[in-house]
């Protein structure tokens, strides 16, 4: 139980950052930590305590594994989310060559 | 056509705009021409796939791919079925009409094949979307067509567009995330991502906490996507700084696919519509309906003004989806069609004016209908279809949905939808009035009409908007709207069905 209070409060931190932070920067590194805490409790959920690998053999009996699917689909997960952090990245760079700052305080030209 | 032929166009939908991207990516640089005829011809070859498909429907009834041929539910199953073939018509129609506009409008923008890679990119994202049968494939293709949408909000690199684009990449991220975490939520319940299997395991009862649970998490993720009220803050600044077709993209078929398509499939597919959950719609949708249409009528913006109509057409749909009635979803599915036809054509009319006059502002506009003849009637048709005057198809669309709301008994809702529908008449009336009509200015006489691709395109959607009112005759409607409104108002059949149809 403690894993997933602290899954979630990594989530949440995360969350704060990507809220409550003036710098592109650290809003990129808040998106980067909640991407982890979801990730993380995609596997959490599979885990099993005292559970082995999911690796089937003649010889032994199939009991007790810990579910391989989320494992394979939490990779897809991390690759999905190292493109958007790349694009979020190059497009830091580029605003930080038109407005000279990573404030987004001071980025503010639109109203929506 | 067999069945067995039938089942291979399925895959195609992803294939083509894919290898077409795929492509373009490598080749682009080197062969000027490429771009553009490979562009061309992808979208073009899955509008035909997709026609292709609604016969399909009509002749073998929902069909089941399984990828690889890996059986579902322990493989990735891709269903055909009426409300897939339905978005998949609708978003390879304005693809392809929004492509053969590109060939002029994009040359403009260095890097032409940049864009057409990521172009097709969000396509395959789309069609993905649409034609899958996993919710955590579901997923993947969301992101692909929300990573390539974001990068193309961005596309030129100016000021303005880059805030657009870091605001809208971080918003949708995180909405993107929320998804995830109901994904997750749903898979440790039910240990299936099969959205067939899945929703015969909900079905079977003990499992209100977490449907409850899950039903938030979606409705903040697609409603972001769809930019239902409280969740819209980016659609403003995202659709008016991306260029002109990208705009008709993301307003006309981008969150419609992503957003509502989603959002409808999940809540009467897989968990089965619940009294609370359609009045949380229909309110959300009456809210997004008034909301958007005050916002849009203030604006001098005219790309930014057809932003706020897109936010507010988007809630006559969820009002007539949500209200659950077959009557209520047959005014919704058509009010989407139609709301994609003749808000991609007012981008792309905006985007004509743009290219030729280089503003976006309407006060500095004006008596543009003497210089840009096609532009202006292509508009003033649009903007009647919008308003739903008379025989263009936007009238009939939001007629059948205040019909049903009002045969429901919700009068409220009724009268909401009839102010916004006036309040949209009055904010087309000044576009039309500031842009086209009136002295045409000094600066403006020496501009020359719009390139010829420009014209074919923005006149084969008007032609649509005409007579689009066609698919409501009955032998129309059972073939391609009636199909679509079976799959949502007997929702809870789609685990059965689909199940049945896994050969």
């Amino acid at each position: 139980m403690s894993l997933y209070l602290l899954c979630l409060s990594l989530f949440l931190i995360g969350l704060y950052c990507v809220l409550r932070k003036r710098n592109i920067i650290k809003i990129i590194v808040g998106i980067i930590i909640c991407e982890y805490a979801v990730n993380l409790f995609f596997v959490l959920v599979a885990y099993k305590i005292g559970g082995r690998s999911p690796i089937h053999s003649p010889e032994q009996a199939i009991e007790n594994m810990v579910d391989a699917l989320p494992q394979a689909v939490v990779l897809t997960s991390i690759v999905i989310g190292l493109a958007t952090t790349a694009l979020l990245i190059g497009i830091a760079m580029r605003i930080y060559q038109k407005y000279g700052t990573f404030d987004i305080t001071k980025i503010r030209e639109l109203n929506g | 056509m067999t069945q067995t032929t039938a089942l291979n166009i399925i895959p195609l939908f992803v294939v083509i705009p894919l290898t077409g991207s795929f492509l373009i990516s490598i080749l682009g640089r080197r062969f000027k021409a490429l771009p553009d005829l490979l562009g061309f011809f992808a979208t073009l070859g899955s509008l035909l796939a997709a026609i292709a498909a609604v016969w399909a429907i009509n002749s073998y009834g929902t069909l089941v791919y399984s990828v690889g041929a890996w059986k579902a539910p322990i493989g990735i199953a891709m269903v055909l079925d009426g409300l897939s073939v339905f978005m998949l018509v609708v978003v390879n129609l304005i693809a392809s009409a929004v492509c053969v506009f590109s060939i002029n409008y994009m040359e403009h923008y260095t890097s032409k094949w940049k864009f057409y890679t990521l172009f097709l990119l969000m396509v395959a994202g789309m069609n993905g979307v649409v034609i899958t049968g996993d919710i955590f494939n579901l997923f993947v293709f969301l992101e692909i067509a929300s990573v390539a949408s974001y990068a193309l909000v961005a596309f030129g690199t100016e000021k303005h567009e880059l805030e657009a684009a870091f605001k809208y990449a971080v918003m949708g991220t995180v909405a993107s995330l929320f998804i995830l975490l109901g994904i997750v939520f749903l898979y440790s319940f039910t240990s299936t991502l099969n959205m067939a299997d899945m929703a015969s395991v909900l079905a079977g009862g003990k499992s209100a906490n977490i449907i409850l649970m899950v039903s938030v998490l979606f409705l903040m993720g697609f409603g972001f996507k769809s930019a239902l009220v409280p969740f819209h803050a980016w659609l403003p600044d995202a659709h008016p700084s991306a260029p002109a077709p990208i705009s008709a993209m993301l307003s006309g078929v981008l969150i419609k696919s992503l957003g509502i398509y989603a959002l409808i499939r999940i809540f009467y597919n897989i968990f089965g519509i619940t009294a609370e959950i359609s009045s949380i719609l229909m309110f959300l949708g009456a809210l997004s309906m008034v909301i958007g249409v005050f916002l849009a009528i203030g604006q001098w913006d005219l790309k930014r003004l057809l932003a706020y109509h897109s936010i507010s057409q988007i809630g006559y749909v969820i009002l007539g989806l949500g209200l659950g009635t077959p009557l209520g979803i047959l005014g919704g599915l058509f009010h989407l069609f139609n709301h994609s036809v003749f808000k991609s054509l007012l981008f792309l009319n905006s985007g004509a004016i743009e290219y030729e006059t280089g503003t976006r502002q309407l006060k500095e506009m004006g008596g543009l209908i003497h210089k840009m003849p096609v532009t202006g009637t292509t508009n003033l048709i649009a903007s009647m279809a919008i308003a739903g005057i008379p025989p263009f198809n936007g009238f009939f669309s939001k007629l059948i949905i205040i019909i049903a709301v009002v045969q429901a008994q919700r009068y409220g809702y009724a009268f909401w939808a009839v102010l916004a529908s006036v309040l949209t008449l009055a904010s087309f009336l000044k576009v039309m009035k500031y842009a086209f009509f009136g002295e045409l200015k000094k600066k403006w006489e020496k501009i020359q009409g719009v390139p010829a691709f420009m014209k074919i395109s923005m006149i084969s959607l008007a032609i649509i908007c005409v007579i689009g009112g066609v698919l409501i005759i009955p032998t129309a409607r059972e073939m391609f709207l009636d199909r679509a409104v079976d799959v949502i108002s007997n929702g809870s059949n789609y685990a059965s069905v689909v199940l049945k149809a896994i050969m």
